[in-house]
């Protein structure tokens, strides 16, 4: 019992002189072994657990596989469009931002920012606070970012798009009759001609520079005014500071780019050209 | 003397010993060499911090992500058996498998069902990594390859989902692909896609699907990346990542 207590602690079991002595360095290896991290074999513990882990999962599956039926519709016809046509459920929250987005940016360059913005997560957030437990004050704008990404823009899409979406793309409740005639009027606008401004090229430019100003000139405000106090921006440094920044305010962009579209039928933002819109 | 128990008599073969190299008394030793002299086992430390058996912190939703992989594997094999990826044939051997093989409709909504359950449990596992801070130094990297899992996770799917060869599976696949006709540059109607001349026949929509439409030379292309491209590329990653859980100083904890 002893030996295992002193193990690690640096303290010999011969070198005790008494046994007022042994009882002492007993007593501060106990102390530093509470501090220490406490290792258990992983044979049987983890290799148990592990094991009945797997066997909860292969009975849910097992079960879920006898009695729910995967689906296995008429054979594949391409004269014939369902409407609606709907991808893979994983992909539908790509598929709804099709409504507020042009297809090369919903489906290839959001999904792109995305993989990536994923990707440099570990690289700009060196706040050294938070590894290996659960924690929210001592990252919360990480922990914030991440929660609006995973659950406003992942979560919620891909149920809107499963649960709320019916023929023509149109908004139903679950449950409600899909109505395959159901058409909604709108008039949606681009964004320069909401101020009047009309022609090809001062329309591209006020789009762009909207879009652009979006993007980057909150955040160079926040910088000119906060860098020389925040020794966190300090640490993270302007190239960290701007990767960071323009991910954020692109999620943020999407959702304000929804707001738009759904309460102020804004159509692009910019139009560019050779179908450069957003 | 004591007599000896039919398992002590085996456990003494030579043929027994032959493979065990390791007695099984439960001793500080043999805990060890348990999991280190066992070539499936010793993926594991012989020690792992007590945290790491709590379900609360791990949710075990990358070892659940690992197994479900697995089931894909023995299912999907089972159905290779009775499935030809073919325009005429394709159809035909679902409902062949639905109705006429033993235990056949089972193994496909198993493999179905698992395939849904993969996504779920990659999304968590991600999760969970990101609130424990476990993509911090020096688990950087192995996010990184994290990332791309999932991206490989998602494209197993897609590629899967077209072989039933049903309505469900053209129209999902044909909303899927239709982005590639998007992709700026490369696509067909994408931006900027006249500087390069790319047309119907020839984009990024035309690599994914073999042509101008989903067609049985897609059927074909996606099964290829179903069952052999994206699955071997997948188990490198994991290879990778597991053995970096291990190399970065397994799992993650408070430091």
């Amino acid at each position: 019992m002893a030996q295992s207590v002193l193990e690690g602690t640096g303290i010999e079991q011969g070198d005790a002189k008494s046994a007022a002595e042994v009882k002492e360095r007993v007593v501060k290896a106990e102390r530093l072994s509470k501090a220490l991290p406490d290792k258990v074999h992983t044979w049987p513990y983890l290799v148990r657990l592990e094991m009945m882990v797997g066997t909860a999962l292969m009975a849910f599956m097992t079960i879920w596989s006898i009695l729910v039926d995967a689906p296995l519709e008429e054979p594949a016809n391409p004269t014939k469009t369902p409407n609606p046509s709907k991808a893979p459920w994983y992909f539908l929250g790509l598929q709804e931002l099709l409504v507020y987005f042009d297809a090369w940016f919903a489906g290839v360059v959001l999904p792109a920012l995305i993989i990536v913005g994923l990707m440099v997560i570990p690289y700009v957030d060196i706040n050294p606070k938070g590894n290996g437990y659960y924690c929210f004050k001592d990252r919360w704008f990480a922990i914030s970012f991440y929660l609006f990404g995973f659950i406003v823009l992942w979560i919620a899409t891909v149920i809107i798009g499963t649960f709320f979406r019916g023929p023509g793309w149109y908004m139903f409740t679950p449950g409600e009759y899909w109505d395959v005639h159901k058409t909604v009027a709108i008039t949606n606008m681009d964004w320069p001609t909401k101020f009047g401004i009309t022609g090809f090229w001062p329309s591209f430019a006020f789009g762009a520079s909207s879009a652009l100003g979006f993007l980057f000139v909150p955040p160079g405000i926040y910088w000119k005014l906060k860098s020389h106090t925040s020794e966190t921006l300090q640490k993270l440094g302007s190239v960290r500071y701007w990767i960071v920044a323009f991910f954020v305010m692109s999620m943020v962009g999407v959702v304000v780019k929804m707001i738009l579209r759904l309460g102020f039928n804004v159509k692009y933002i910019m139009v560019g050209p050779m179908g450069f819109n957003i | 003397m004591e007599k000896k128990g039919w398992l002590d008599v085996v456990r003494s073969s030579y043929v027994w010993k032959s493979v065990f190299r390791h007695e099984y008394q439960d001793t500080y030793r043999n805990r060890v060499l348990q999991v280190s002299s066992n070539v499936f086992l010793h993926l594991h430390p012989t020690k792992i911090r007590r945290h790491a058996l709590r379900l609360r912190f791990t949710w075990c939703m990358g070892g659940m992500t690992f197994l479900l992989f697995l089931i894909l594997v023995v299912t999907g094999v089972i159905l290779m058996f009775y499935y030809r990826p073919t325009g005429e044939y394709a159809y035909h051997d679902m409902k062949y498998l639905q109705f006429d093989v033993p235990f056949g409709m089972i193994m496909r909504n198993m493999h179905r069902w698992g395939a849904h359950a993969m996504v779920i449990a990659v999304w968590l596992h991600m999760f969970r990594v990101f609130m424990t801070g476990s993509y911090k130094p020096p688990r950087e990297f192995n996010w990184v390859i994290g990332v791309n899992l999932l991206v490989f996770t998602l494209l197993l799917s897609f590629t899967g989902y077209l072989l039933p060869w049903d309505q469900l599976s053209i129209w999902a696949v044909t909303v899927g692909t239709n982005m590639g006709r998007a992709t700026p540059l490369l696509g067909h109607e994408g931006p900027f896609a006249e500087l390069v001349g790319v047309n119907a026949r020839y984009d990024a929509r035309a690599l994914l699907t073999a042509g101008r439409l989903v067609g049985p030379a897609t059927l074909l292309r996606f099964y290829v990346l179903h069952c052999i491209f994206i699955p071997l590329v997948a188990a490198v990653l994991m290879i990778v990542h597991f053995w970096r859980v291990r190399k970065d100083g397994g799992i993650s904890g408070p430091l």
